[in-house]
């Protein structure tokens, strides 16, 4: 069961990745990283990495995604509306895109696929206290900096949305 | 899994209970749209449906009837998969939600086996609950998006904005109320607050900015700029008819709902009540510990119903006192108050620990942490 489970996961996150490239309305492109997000979502929960698996539904589908939706709905980006693209560009996006795929293949060609030891294995490592372990143990000076990072966007944007003294839009 | 597994596992106590909680959340929900319309009226000092059924109490089904017959109109233009998708996906991320929450504690069979009043048991169910809270408001964009209808777009950008405001002073509520329960399991936080206090006392703070974003997550008023009547004819909705719309509808109350579980699990003690130890301890020694477990169970279950009920009136209770707030007001009173509220609930909730210690069970990092308990403990 987990075998064809795996396969039918990796088969909806491929199947969506592909949708996302080639569907022709950015709506749609974006429905279907959502669905690519589950899928990977899916596989973390199969690794036993509970935390983030939902740490990245939360993240992703719940919050970044809405806001790529909610510059979708307000640019109404429709197929019809899209400018057709530069031959320059479309030359560059080839250039890049097959760049990238070099880089992939050449890191991933003397890869040597190990599974991991039933024997050995620690089925505990993808919970949340492990993680909170090493976190706060062996990484706590990045991820204190990282936090400190978040918390300064966050307090940034309330600073900017504060109204000044004597502003008024009503 | 080979069949006999999957067959036992299908028929077992445990399967029932998942039925039982889609069931309960269903009839929950239907009965909510009768309530709402009973303490509207009850507010408004009016009669209220009093036509089908003794006291009106056949309304909800004379609303189905009424939807279900109603005809599907799909307006000019619109994406007509989309269009079906959005109610569609409203309703399932609103049903996600009540997998997790502990509905009671432990049933002791006289076979030795144990059914958790839950349909299941993750240790991340605050995570859970949050993701899926997230979701939730997908339904309602993509709805209104693909309606091809400029209130309709108004509508799900302010129910997009709105959601991504108040998940953040949600999420960090939810933070402070970790630090001090130590785990993300509902069940073990409820646990927590049958033998100790209830988190209220911990965290009133934390509880206040928690049922804010609560409304302004499940699209009440005074939040539900969405559909705000007054400004958008009917918001993300305004295209919606038959069935659909009453998907739209049906999806809120079961929000609701499920908000007002959350809170009495995570806040409220969940399924304890006052002197169940008292109950227990007197019930064991007069009628044997099987007994006595089972009863404190279907009272905590009972009573859980009762704050849960409570919640769901306390809503119905704000939507017809308060006024619906402006647009900006909304946006104001989620960044520059419940933010900064709720970072000051985490700095408080921290210095408080350190000062005065913490309920939430100490790690210990020199044993191997053990195995996740499936099997919860009935008792100590």
């Amino acid at each position: 069961m987990g075998n064809s489970l795996f396969y039918f996961l990796a088969f909806v996150a491929l199947l969506s990745a592909l949708g996302v490239v080639f569907a022709k309305n950015p709506m749609h492109s974006v429905l279907f990283l959502i669905l690519t997000f589950f899928a990977i979502s899916g596989h973390y929960l199969m690794l036993n990495a509970q935390f983030l698996a939902a740490v990245n539904i939360i993240v992703y589908a719940g919050a970044i995604m809405v806001l790529f939706l909610f510059v979708v709905m307000f640019l109404n980006l429709n197929a019809d509306t899209e400018p057709n693209k530069s031959g320059l560009a479309k030359v560059a996006g080839a250039i890049a895109g097959g760049m990238l795929l070099l880089v992939l293949i050449a890191a991933l060609r003397n890869v040597n696929p190990v599974g991991a030891d039933a024997a050995s294995f620690d089925s505990q490592i993808g919970m949340v206290n492990r993680l909170g372990l090493v976190l706060y143990r062996q990484y706590l000076v990045p991820f204190e900096l990282a936090s400190v990072l978040f918390l300064v966007a966050m307090v940034g944007s309330v600073m900017l949305g504060k109204r000044e003294a004597g502003e008024r839009n009503f | 899994m080979d069949l006999s597994a999957l067959t036992s596992l299908v028929i077992s106590w445990q399967s029932l209970v998942i039925l039982a909680v889609f069931g309960i959340t269903l009839l929950i929900a239907t009965y909510s749209t009768y309530a709402e319309r009973v303490v509207a009226a009850f507010l408004q000092d009016r009669v209220g449906p009093d036509r089908a059924g003794p006291y009106g109490l056949l309304q909800p089904l004379a609303d189905a009837v009424k939807l279900f017959t109603k005809e599907e109109f799909f307006p000019a233009g619109s994406n007509r998969a989309l269009f079906v998708f959005g109610p569609c996906l409203a309703m399932t991320t609103a049903l996600m939600a009540s997998a997790v929450i502990p509905f009671g504690n432990t049933l002791l069979l006289n076979n030795g086996d144990v059914v958790r009043l839950q349909a299941i048991e993750v240790n991340i169910g605050m995570l859970y609950v949050f993701g899926v809270v997230s979701l939730g408001v997908y339904g309602l964009m993509i709805g209104g998006w693909a309606s091809n209808n400029k209130f309709s777009l108004l509508g799900a950008i302010r129910a997009a904005a709105q959601a991504v405001s108040y998940e953040l002073a949600m999420g960090m509520a939810l933070i402070a109320l970790l630090m001090v329960t130590g785990t993300l399991s509902l069940q073990k936080i409820a646990l927590q607050q049958y033998d100790g206090l209830w988190n209220i006392v911990y965290q009133p703070l934390g509880f206040i900015i928690f049922i804010v974003c609560a409304f302004a997550e499940t699209n009440r008023t005074p939040f539900d700029l969405p559909e705000c009547e007054t400004e958008l004819v009917g918001g993300y909705h305004t295209e919606y008819s038959s069935m659909k719309m009453g998907l739209y509808l049906f999806a809120e109350y079961i929000n609701v709902f499920v908000a007002s579980a959350v809170m009495s699990t995570l806040y409220f003690g969940g399924f304890s009540f006052p002197g169940e130890h008292l109950l227990y301890n007197s019930l064991t020694s007069s009628q044997g510990e099987l007994f006595a477990h089972n009863v404190v169970t279907i009272l905590g279950t009972v009573v859980l119903f009762a704050k849960i009920f409570f919640f769901i009136f306390f809503f119905m209770w704000v939507r017809w006192t308060l006024p619906r707030f402006r647009y900006d007001q909304l946006m104001r009173l989620g960044w520059t108050m419940l933010f900064p509220l709720a970072i000051l609930n985490i700095i408080l909730t921290g210095a408080f620990i350190l000062f005065f210690g913490s309920k939430a069970p100490k790690l210990d990092v020199s044993k191997e942490a053990a195995p996740t308990e499936i099997r919860t403990v009935a008792r100590r």
